[in-house]
């Protein structure tokens, strides 16, 4: 079995973001970047799949600049075997044209499985999994904790509000990965220096027929607004009045 | 609390445009590396250090540092934890020769991955850095036998190595040692070993199988000086043919120590050959232990040199997260601050102490990475001319990495626990504890005073070119290059001020340099008075230059339209160390070549 896994390049974890002065956006200049935390996890689930025996092929696909190829070396050294860059040069993606791209390496490639993050941490979208099951026409388990392959099926435990919910899908399908999916390991460093010699082809959206123009616009992006300094209550009573009359919430 | 960030662009600035690191890949020794994998291996190293190290620092420190019972010495279970990961994900055998598991990285490359180590932990990262240290002694200098045996499982940590030189009566003088060891009379062909070790780093743990002891020891009837003291190999248990353990080897640590800093590794009191002696395999040939641990020692010191520039980057990087989360008091000059409070860092002294720290920790770095480049070029260079200097440079400058780097660690590490106050002095705040840490190293591998000495002496006075007679020529090429770049500087429009000052210092520099070799031969005690503060004008001068490039290129980028705020930064920290350090070049000239007498003039019972 082929496993499929798209990865997104975001903004490090750890980098404090700055909204850029003239609220278009947020400043990417000279900012660390790295894998998408949830798309580690979709990696990690693939390549346990891959030592179980259960899949025989991880192939990783990212969009975006050319500098995407560093993300998709961290994939391959954790083991992922091959990988594709689908090269959009500067142009913004939204998560439709991603998902329009990926159906179109997924045409291609035929996997009977894509795992990919449940989001990307920087604008936080969650589209791309369920957007691409749906151009696809593939049955779908989103916010995976857990991911159990067997006759030509996935049974999946989802996190949902309140509970855990348990499916099954038909292969091929689409999963996207939650925070408790799994532990993602380190890559070790002999793989690190062996990455750099497994394949990665690179293809373009041209070339895989995909007409990528944004279609959304962004008005504005700007900071929350300041945390206003909070209060302390004399009693429940005070709480109550004040969530009654004050905030107005009950 | 603050999380260590591995400073990666001032690393790869330098590995790049100060260390030559282009040079260094295109050799062919290095044809298997390339720019790019060695950015992933950066990128993968600086996540193990934040995530898996640091987090253990303050474990072995104040939580749970390691514990002596009946000779068995037991490590907290997170470092046991992180030992494996380290082990298994291969950063262990990274520095190790390809030959028996290693990587056969650049040295400059583990270099830079191995001040990430040192960052987040001294005391664990020690353990490694001184199996490698054995690792490196076996191989150069040990039969092949003892090579196959051994290395492989040192190689990957599966096993442990320590270094055993020191006794109570032999400390930086080793000729004192009196550990003996004699001929085993069943006739195998090995060695008794007995006697005791004192401070033996990592000299007994339970994170790894085995530990190979390289004991330094006398064999009967030997020379009483250096010439007499032979190098074994003493490992805890026996090893069969098989590789499997065999039985307990006759050693036991007797106890380990109660330190100021580095608590969270075990110092260890060696006690070698109680009952019928320790069995022990000798080393090359007798009598030149004391050569071959010397091979190693360039290695070792500017290795130590690393862990004082590693723990000052900790301790400022501690310090910078403190100063941007206090508030306290408006700031002087700043009406607003006193409706809209600022933080501390916005107070013009704690924002000079900042910028002493990181100005300081960055001409460290610098004069580290530049030695650690020049030795993969000494090694690997096709011109032997090149490899020549190399190696004379990586010589001068060893010294300087080591003593320079760790007594100025002292003062940033201290100057860290100012930016904090009274918070800085309580341990839960962790300042403390990088300048504990930082204390040893300016005493173990040489203390400040032998390198002071080996660098005004050996180094500078004392190198004579056999076939001209001249004395001081790699310290007189070193400075005039200094000189030569400086007045280049000076003339620069944009960076003359730096160029202005680093000129000036060269000056003093040379000055200092002509009157130690001047006065070396004649009054030996009066250069030697002179030659811990020879030692930090060296230091000085030399991370000035490299800063000055480093701001030279920096500006070049800034005006070919880079943006990167990084460059900026750079410039203005340099402008800061030529205003602040470079200045005193010329005061601590004079006091070496006016003060030398003072240190000696008063008679014994005066004092």
């Amino acid at each position: 079995m082929k496993v499929l896994v798209p990865v997104k390049r975001v903004i490090d974890k750890d980098v404090r973001v700055r909204v850029k002065a003239d609220e278009t956006g947020v400043d990417l200049a000279n900012v660390k970047t790295g894998l998408n935390p949830f798309d580690e996890i979709a990696i990690e689930e693939a390549v346990r799949l891959k030592e179980k025996g259960v899949a025989t092929e991880v192939v990783v696909v990212s969009a975006g600049a050319a500098v995407n190829q560093d993300v998709l070396r961290t994939a391959l050294a954790v083991g992922a075997d091959r990988a594709i860059l689908v090269d959009a040069g500067d142009v913004e993606l939204q998560p439709l044209a991603v998902a329009k791209l990926l159906k179109a390496v997924a045409d291609k490639e035929a996997p009977q499985l894509i795992i990919t993050g449940k989001q990307a941490i920087d604008d936080d979208a969650g589209q791309v999994g369920q957007t691409l099951a749906a151009l696809l026409g593939w049955g779908q388990a989103a916010f995976a904790s857990k991911v159990e392959i067997a006759g030509g099926a996935a049974k999946v435990t989802r996190e949902i509000d309140g509970g855990l919910e348990i499916l099954e899908v038909k292969l091929p399908a689409v999963v996207t990965a939650d925070l408790r999916l799994n532990e993602p390991r380190y890559p070790k460093l002999p793989d690190v220096m062996k990455a750099k010699k497994k394949p990665l082809d690179t293809t373009t959206p041209a070339e895989l027929g995909v007409d990528v123009t944004p279609r959304l616009k962004t008005l504005k992006v700007s900071e929350p607004p300041k945390r206003q300094g909070g209060g302390k209550v004399a009693d429940v009573a005070d709480l109550v009045n004040k969530l009654k009359n004050e905030a107005k919430v009950i | 609390m603050s999380t260590y960030a591995a400073p990666l662009k001032d690393m790869r600035f330098l590995l790049n445009e100060i260390a030559g690191l282009k040079e260094i890949l295109g050799f062919p020794a290095f044809s298997e590396v390339d720019a790019d994998t060695v950015d992933a291996i950066l990128d993968e190293a600086a996540k193990f250090a934040t995530e898996q190290i640091d987090p253990i620092n303050i474990i072995g420190d104040r939580q749970n540092s390691p514990k002596w019972d009946n000779g068995v010495v037991t490590v907290s279970p997170e470092y046991k934890k992180v030992y494996k990961l380290f082990c298994e994900n291969g950063w262990h055998s990274m520095p190790g020769d390809p030959e028996f598991g290693g990587q056969g990285l650049p040295n400059l490359v583990n270099f830079a991955v191995n001040e990430m180590w040192r960052s987040a932990s001294i005391a664990f990262a020690l353990c490694p850095m001184l199996t490698m240290g054995a690792v490196h002694a076996i191989e150069h200098h040990a039969s092949d036998e003892i090579k196959q045996k051994y290395l492989p499982k040192m190689v990957d940590g599966t096993w442990g190595g320590t270094m055993n030189l020191t006794e109570p009566q032999a400390g930086s003088d080793l000729t004192a040692i009196r550990t003996k060891a004699k001929p085993n009379p069943n006739g195998d062909g090995t060695y008794l070993i007995s006697g005791t070790k004192i401070f033996i780093t990592w000299g007994e743990h339970d994170m790894a199988e085995n530990l190979i002891h390289l004991v330094l020891a006398r064999l009967p009837n030997s020379d009483p000086g250096l010439k007499g003291i032979s190098l074994f190999v003493v490992p805890k248990f026996l090893v069969n043919d098989d590789g499997s353990l065999g039985a307990r080897n006759d050693l036991i640590c007797s106890a380990i120590e109660h330190k100021l800093g580095i608590k969270g590794s075990a110092t260890a009191v060696m006690s070698y050959g109680d009952h019928e002696g320790a069995i022990g395999w000798l080393v090359g040939k007798e009598g030149n232990g004391i050569a071959y641990m010397f091979t190693m020692m360039n290695h070792a010191r500017i290795h130590v040199g690393l862990e004082g520039i590693s723990v000052a980057e900790r301790a400022y990087q501690h310090a910078l997260t403190y100063a941007r989360e206090r508030i306290q008091g408006a700031i002087i000059g700043d009406d607003d601050s006193k409706k809209n409070p600022k933080p501390i860092l916005f107070h013009p002294d704690v924002r000079r102490l900042l910028m002493d720290m990181k100005s300081r920790v960055e001409a460290l770095r610098a004069v580290g990475y530049f030695t650690a480049g020049n030795m993969d070029i000494a090694q690997n260079a096709s011109d032997p001319a090149a490899r020549k200097k190399a190696q004379s440079y990586v010589e001068l400058l060893t010294p300087v990495v080591k003593g320079w780097s760790t007594e100025s660690a002292i003062h940033i590490t201290s100057d860290g626990i100012q930016v904090h106050g009274g918070t800085g002095f309580i341990e839960e705040t962790g300042a403390a504890q990088y300048l504990r840490d930082s204390r040893i190293t300016a005493i173990y591998e040489g203390t400040t005073a032998i390198q002071a000495n080996d660098y005004i002496g050996r180094k500078t006075a004392r190198e004579v070119n056999k076939e001209t007679g001249e004395v001081g020529n790699t310290a007189r090429t070193l400075y005039k290059e200094i000189a030569v770049f400086a007045d280049e500087l000076a003339k620069d429009a944009k960076l003359g001020d730096i160029g202005k000052n680093l000129q000036e210092a060269a000056k003093a520099l040379i000055t200092t340099t002509d009157w130690a070799i001047k006065t070396y031969g004649p009054q030996p005690q009066v250069a030697s008075a002179g030659s811990v503060p020879y030692l930090k004008l060296g230091g000085i001068v030399i991370g000035g230059w490299l800063l000055a490039k480093s701001a030279q290129i920096a500006q070049k980028k800034i005006d070919a339209g880079d943006a990167d705020p990084y460059y900026k930064g750079k410039i203005g920290t340099t402008r800061y160390y030529a205003k602040h350090w470079l200045v005193q070049a010329e005061a601590i000239s004079r006091e070496i070549i006016e003060g030398g007498e003072s240190v000696l003039a008063l008679d014994e019972p005066l004092f």
